[in-house]
């Protein structure tokens, strides 16, 4: 899906994502990943990266002038924040795990629910959400970028835009931009499945890599492809976390439906952790989604604890449990009757489960490590 | 506020079902049938393994349908179950079963399969569940539960070692020494007598594990009397036979009678073409499923709501990770059709490149 139509490249491929930037860039892909995939409408500048960067950190853009983008997604946390549901304005609580913002791009759709289908358009709801940055609409944004010199600036530069004519179809395409840079491959697992290097990865998490290929079954939709590895499908899958958080009948089920109807899904779901555990289902519809959600990437996963659409578990080792019980963390929980069919006990032995963690704790790309 | 029944069609099903009965084309009501809707689940094959342990995929596929089918609103007025609860007739699995079958919110009709008969002929059967053939009355219309599985009385009397090996060899697809379905003497003579008593005029709806129809023998898609059958069933206004074993969509109409088939909740399987070395007669109506992608576990499997209206019925098959389907009576025609893939245009190619 790379769209990059012989625009120059200047890039290093040699780990660090060191790109020098041209009037216009493309983006070759480090080791274990696929090229960035770039709208026709949106190609990569340098000067577009850099507004992105700047509206991504700006906290003005929330009622309390305390939240942006950054304060769930950050840097040094693997672009996220580590607590189990996110904090907007005034510490309100949400309900959903913010996920890493490292590697979106090649997400097929975006948030838990694949409710948006492009980093664009993802960019504009945090603004307008409650219990993010609660702001009633996108006119406070709109009003700093069309006054702010910096601002003015750096949109001109961007997009021979400034004044009135600076929509938030610039400021999302900004942030898609800057967004679409987060990218982390070559980690210690790609030099070694791909760059060759067998010493590149621990005894234990070259065990981990093969129980993740096969006795554990992950590799079913954390996927590993022959050239490069986004270690997802993509796809939305009903694992069973929160299954006794669900709505029990058909009549919590139908008020929560009415809810996303009424309020909108992106509402609706951050403000009810009922509504919220119904995942795909608030956006499809279909039965077969009930509680399904998508599949996230694994790398860099070391990063971003707690896990879960709800980070209702805290380290890999519970996650491996987890899969290793069939959907539940302890043998003695009810097994979820929803289960996506990939759903299994797994009968990993102690040592093949440390290992597994092992090996997830090596998707870790070096820029992105823990200082 | 409940959620309406379109709700849970997916959205491309939903405006389909509207169309399903163009009023102004639909004959006078027959007799004084109402509109109502009943759920279907089928062929469930729970499989014991042992100590308290049964095939996990079994059980999640009947689970599945039952969790989906309580959420059906409006209810519907009742639950068929299309016989196959058990995949060998043992009475931990039929017991298995009917405790995950107690779940349903609603009364349940129960049609015995071939897996469920064989091991005891039926007595646990009716001990814990209901008589192998009967009839009922609802709303105007007259149900007819036959036990459509038996076969001939030298095959099922022969001196087997145990009932368990009579058991597996009626299990056993494509079996040289298997034997056909049918319903038989004492069945046809109680279903005669049975329908002297119903008007032409009312609908008649026959719920039978096997097809009532000779559609492939060696998968014992296969009724031996159909024809008798047919023949008692010949002389009313409207009837449809509703059958289980297939665990496929297939859709028919011979004369006055239009025949649907039920999903099962456990498993899918090839239609009879894919048989090549065998002749088979798949009604040449039915659109056939494409093949399963075998990452989904449940992948052609499913269940059904059925609608009926004026003595007419439409299907809704409630298919797993894939498109529903809905196959309904066409009053203009006179035989069912697809409401979605009927004509070749609208088919989806089935994946023959890999």
């Amino acid at each position: 899906m790379n769209r990059r139509t012989g625009y120059f490249k200047g890039i290093l491929r040699a780990g660090a994502v060191a790109v020098t930037f041209m009037a216009c860039v493309a983006l070759a892909a480090p080791l274990g990943l696929p090229p960035v995939p770039v709208p026709a409408d949106n190609p990569i500048t340098a000067e577009k990266v850099k507004l992105g960067d700047k509206l991504f950190h700006d906290t003005r853009f929330s009622s309390t002038g305390e939240v942006s983008c950054s304060t769930c997604h950050e840097r040094d946390k693997g672009f996220t924040d580590n607590l189990p549901v996110s904090e907007g304005i005034k510490k309100l609580k949400g309900t959903r795990n913010a996920p890493t913002v490292i590697n979106a791009v090649y997400l097929h759709s975006q948030f838990w629910d694949g409710r948006e289908p492009s980093l664009e358009s993802q960019s504009a709801q945090p603004f307008v959400n409650p219990v993010e940055m609660g702001l009633e609409n996108h006119e406070p944004i709109l009003k700093i970028v069309r006054s702010d010199p910096e601002y003015l600036d750096l949109f001109q530069r961007a997009f021979g835009k400034t004044g009135d004519k600076i929509t938030m179809v610039e400021v999302e395409q900004a942030l898609g931009t800057f967004e679409r840079t987060l990218i982390g491959g070559n980690s210690p697992f790609d030099r070694y499945y791909f760059g060759g290097d067998k010493t590149a990865m621990s005894p234990a998490a070259i065990r981990g890599l093969e129980v993740f290929i096969n006795q554990g079954r992950c590799v079913s939709c954390h996927v590993i492809e022959q050239t490069q590895a986004l270690f997802t499908d993509n796809r939305f899958h009903m694992i069973g976390v929160a299954a006794n958080r669900m709505p029990k009948d058909l009549d919590e089920l139908s008020a929560a439906v009415e809810d996303v109807k009424k309020r909108g899904t992106d509402i609706a779901v951050l403000s009810n952790e009922k509504t919220s555990s119904l995942g795909r289902y608030a956006v499809t519809r279909d039965l077969t989604d009930i509680g399904a959600f998508k599949t996230p990437t694994l790398r860099n996963i070391d990063l971003t604890a707690p896990y879960m659409h709800d980070g209702s578990l805290e380290t890999l080792e519970e996650v491996v449990q987890f899969y290793n019980n069939g959907g539940r963390l302890e043998e003695t929980d009810p097994v979820p009757e929803l289960l996506s069919g990939g759903i299994r006990p797994l009968d990993l032995t102690e040592e093949q489960q440390a290992d597994l963690v092992e090996f997830m704790k090596a998707l870790t790309s070096p820029e992105f490590v823990r200082k | 506020m409940n959620i309406s029944r379109r709700s849970f069609l997916k959205t491309t099903g939903a405006a389909l079902v509207a169309s399903a009965f163009p009023m102004s084309l639909v004959k006078v009501a027959l007799g004084s049938a109402q509109d109502f809707t009943f759920a279907y689940i089928s062929d469930a094959h729970i499989q014991y393994i042992k100590g308290n342990k049964f095939v996990r995929n079994w059980d999640m596929g009947l689970i599945r349908s039952i969790r989906e089918a309580n959420l059906l609103t409006p209810r519907p007025d009742f639950f068929m179950f299309g016989g196959d609860l058990a995949q060998l007739g043992m009475k931990e699995e039929l017991d298995h079963g009917l405790e995950i079958m107690s779940r349903l919110r609603g009364k349940v009709h129960y049609v015995i399969g071939e897996h469920d008969y064989y091991l005891d002929l039926g007595e646990y059967w009716q001990q814990k569940i209901s008589p192998l053939y009967y009839s009922f009355d609802h709303k105007g219309v007259h149900f007819v539960i036959l036990n459509s599985i038996l076969t001939y009385d030298s095959w099922t009397h022969k001196k087997w070692a145990t009932p368990m090996d009579r058991m597996l060899a009626m299990a056993r697809l494509d079996n040289p020494e298997g034997s056909p379905f049918m319903v038989g003497t004492e069945q046809l003579t109680w279903l005669g007598k049975d329908l002297e008593a119903v008007d032409r005029t009312t609908p008649v709806v026959v719920f039978s594990h096997s097809p009532i129809q000779k559609i492939f023998k060696g998968w014992n898609f296969w009724t031996d009397d159909a024809e008798k059958v047919q023949a008692l069933l010949k002389p009313f206004d409207k009837v449809t036979v509703i059958y289980g074993h297939v665990h496929q969509i297939q859709y028919n109409q011979i004369g006055n009678i239009t025949f649907h088939a039920v999903m099962a909740t456990a498993w899918p399987w090839p239609y009879p073409q894919s048989y090549t070395q065998v002749e088979n007669r798949l009604p040449k109506l039915t659109v056939p499923m494409n093949r399963a992608d075998p990452f989904f576990e449940r992948d052609a499997t499913g269940w059904q709501f059925i609608d009926v209206r004026t003595g007419n019925v439409a299907m809704h098959y409630q298919l797993p990770d894939n498109e529903n389907r809905s196959v309904a009576f066409n009053a203009e025609t006179g035989y069912p059709k697809d409401l979605k893939y009927q004509d070749l245009g609208s088919r989806i190619p089935p994946q023959d490149h890999y």
